[in-house]
């Protein structure tokens, strides 16, 4: 079932109503898909948590050339990630494009076995980082036509269970193996491969590779002549409810700082010993998969765009208590509300860039929110690691903690004010 | 579902996931045998390097052992006299050591979930004396005559998470006095105070028991500066030069400078004379990346990990000379450390 732009203003005004009364019915792609997500997070955190004592400890590399290249990682896969979503609208086939980008990533595992030198190290990452680009807009596409549409926030909140189970899994089991043969990251590597490998076999066997607009709705439309799929124009994308999201999005994205940002705050208030480090990024996620469903299903009950926007006033709540306190309350509330602000948002963003996309341009709106998102939040990063050297961690957080509770009111009125007739669409 | 029923059918394709997925678990198995049974050769089998008892007193050169075999990754030390012969092994495994004639600073790790890492002090004769624990990844570590050590940790997050790393450096001494992390000290960057968060600090060399030299960063710059324990201040004396190693007779110290450039981060070896502030640039086309210690007043030591075998690598002498070229010094050694036995 896909979800047209006619049938979604059609029952705009019931459609909160209609989640409470549609039975959810957890999709079998969806559950698959999560599968694939899950694996391939054991795959790619694993080897995340053992790179840097893999390039110091076993290559003797210092980590200082590698932070200079994470930044320009994260840009390309952003672009990437917009051009993808955009291809999986154009060829109407999603699960190829997906499944590139996810076998990119394993061939990155490959590498990563016979790569000695720290070119070679980067370059494979670097392949990582972009097949993580390439699959993520297809694959959210999948899971948006996979949903029932009353239930497309609970839906997501499924898929992004089960991948963070997979991103919470993985680095214990990398440290897991290193405690079993110490010093032999080849194992990691090739642990990390399997489970590549097998999430890919999930996605190509098990996944379903469906049209996104099926041919005889396509046919309906008389102004897709040539190919019988319409061609998303970028102009048609900023329009309208979705370019309201896009903006909103976007300057949310501004006053949301990296997490290792509110991790080193935590650990400056000196009250931490430094071995919990690695640990306060399981805790943040063990917060996000727990509310990940339940807040899915808030929102479909309620405004998906309203669970979006609160989300970041959790996100500013965590930065007053990693920035303020210094007692294990305020760690473990910073934690908490660093997880909530993610299983608000990260899937639910996806859930209503898709709801508001035209006809024929969910793989290229999710994206495309998706990389408005990452680019802001990229800046978001170095505009504060600028605040941070000037003003100390504290004050920096409180800025942004205070700056975010004045725009979460302007977002709101923003999508959901009631009285103009688009945006109240929005809470369908 | 009907639309790939064109392919094939429900049960073939979960036969053929159950195929892949038994084989990717079955080669993970033979290879964690195998590993572990390459683990086993590698810390039981007879060591690839010579190995003595006991060496004969006197100056000698206390490194990490990186031969595979029995020792793997333990201190071990040589006779200046004779470097490629054989090596005296001690129980104790580390990452980086430092080492005078009374004691020895071993930064290590420790496997565990998650794993944490530590700075162990031994004496002359390797036994344990104190150690207490380091916040990240051991990277550099050096320790005075009369027992101050410092260390260099990466302290990185979750790499995925965090966009940048930072290093954490600190100073204590063997006596228990806490000397706290450098950070934390006064700056001068060309005599105005450096306020900046950013700022990271590492390499420490001890000139004496109160005067150091190391590496302050901040904004995508790095300086070599000197520092004033009791003053807990450090003044910047150049740009861009890392990981400073001050000579014995302290006219002059040895650092990594970085060649501009694009794209990867490149090292070559620099020699600044204090007195004159002259600079000795030393390029090595293969780079480095390691802090350098001084075998004599002509003669710098440093180690490179090899291309073809990770985890093992090997120490190289070069003079300090425009021009002048690295030789294998010790073949399977990393973190060279000179101890003169002062008479």
């Amino acid at each position: 079932m896909y979800l047209s732009l006619s049938d979604w203003t059609s029952r705009k005004a019931s459609g909160a109503d209609r989640a409470k009364t549609v039975a959810f019915i957890a999709s079998p792609t969806v559950i698959a898909l999560g599968i694939v997500s899950m694996l391939t997070d054991i795959s790619s955190e694993s080897v995340a948590a053992v790179l840097p004592l893999y390039i110091t400890g076993a290559l003797g590399l210092s980590m200082v050339a590698y932070g200079f290249f994470e930044g320009m990682n994260q840009s390309i896969s952003s672009l990437v990630r917009i051009g993808a979503g955009y291809a999986a609208d154009r060829s109407n086939k999603p699960k190829p494009i997906a499944v590139a980008g996810y076998g990119l990533s394993m061939a990155a595992r490959i590498g990563l076995l016979f790569a000695t030198g720290f070119g070679g190290i980067l370059a494979v990452i670097g392949l990582d980082r972009i097949g993580k680009g390439i699959r993520t807009a297809p694959r959210d596409a999948m899971i948006h036509q996979a949903s029932q549409p009353e239930h497309l926030a609970r839906s997501f909140g499924v898929h992004r269970l089960l991948d963070t189970v997979g991103a919470t899994i993985g680095p214990l089991l990398a440290f897991a193996v290193l405690m079993l043969v110490p010093g032999d990251y080849r194992m990691v590597f090739v642990v990390s491969l399997a489970a590549a490998v097998s999430g890919v076999a999930v996605l190509a066997l098990l996944v379903p590779n469906r049209k996104l607009i099926q041919q005889e709705d396509a046919e309906e439309n008389s102004e897709e002549k040539t190919s019988g799929v319409p061609r998303p124009k970028f102009r048609e994308l900023v329009r309208g409810p979705l370019g309201k999201l896009l903006l909103v999005a976007g300057f949310l994205g501004l006053l949301t700082i990296g997490d290792g940002f509110v991790y080193l705050a935590l650990m400056e208030h000196g009250q931490l010993e430094a071995s919990w480090f690695p640990l306060l990024f399981v805790g943040a996620n063990l917060f996000f998969l727990s509310f990940a469903v339940p807040l899915g299903r808030i929102a479909d009950k309620t405004s998906r765009a309203g669970v979006f926007i609160l989300g970041h006033l959790a996100l500013a709540l965590a930065y007053i208590c990693a920035g303020a306190g210094d007692s294990l309350p305020f760690h473990i509330c910073a934690l908490a509300l660093l997880g909530t602000f993610y299983a608000a948002t990260d899937g639910v963003l996806a859930a209503l860039a898709g709801q508001l996309a035209p006809h024929g341009t969910t793989s290229t709106a999710i994206g495309a929110a998706q990389t408005v998102v990452a680019v802001a939040r990229l800046f978001a990063s170095t505009g504060f690691g600028v605040l941070w050297i000037f003003l100390g961690s504290t004050t920096a957080m409180l800025i942004v903690a205070a700056l975010l509770v004045l725009l979460v009111p302007v977002a709101w009125r923003l999508l959901l004010s009631k009285d103009k007739a688009p945006e109240s669409a929005l809470t369908s | 579902m009907t639309r790939q029923a064109a392919g094939m059918s429900a049960q073939i394709r979960w036969l053929i996931l159950a195929i892949i997925a038994v084989l990717a678990l079955g080669s993970v198995t033979v290879y964690a045998v195998q590993a572990f049974g390459r683990y086993q050769a590698r810390t039981t089998g007879a060591s690839a390097a010579q190995v003595t008892d006991k060496l004969v007193d006197g100056n000698r050169i206390v490194f990490r052992n990186t031969a595979m075999g029995q020792g793997y990754g333990q201190i071990a030390s040589v006779a200046i006299a004779d470097p490629a012969g054989p090596r005296e092994l001690f129980q104790t495994v580390c990452d980086r050591v430092d080492a005078t004639a009374q004691y020895i600073s071993c930064m290590r790790t420790q496997r565990g979930i998650p794993t944490t890492f530590e700075t162990r002090i031994l004496d002359a004769q390797a036994n344990s004396i104190d150690e207490w624990p380091l916040s990240g990844v051991p990277s550099r570590t050096r320790i005075s005559e009369a027992g101050l050590v410092a260390t260099t940790a990466f302290v990185t997050g979750h790499s995925y998470a965090t966009d940048s790393f930072s290093t954490e450096t600190v100073i204590r001494s063997v006596q228990g006095q806490d000397f706290g992390n450098l950070e934390n000290y006064s700056i001068f960057i060309d005599g105005q105070e450096l306020t900046a968060i950013d700022r990271n600090v590492w390499g420490v060399t001890f000139a004496t028991e109160n005067k150091f030299y190391a590496t302050v960063a901040s904004a995508g710059k790095t300086w070599m500066v000197e520092g004033n324990l009791e003053e807990r201040r450090m003044n910047s004396i150049i740009e861009n030069a890392e990981c400073p190693s001050v000579a014995p007779d302290q006219s002059k110290v040895a650092y990594k400078k970085r060649r501009a450039q694009g794209g990867l981060a490149h090292w070559d070896i620099a020699v600044l004379d204090l007195k004159t502030q002259k600079e000795t640039l030393l390029p090595l086309e293969q780079g480095f990346d390691d802090q350098l210690e001084w075998l004599d007043s002509q003669t710098l030591l440093f180690g490179m990990p090899r291309t073809d075998s990770v985890g093992d690598s090997d120490v190289y002498s070069i003079k300090a000379t425009t021009n002048a070229q690295p030789q294998l010094f010790i073949k399977d050694a990393w973190s060279p450390s000179v101890v003169r036995i002062v008479k």
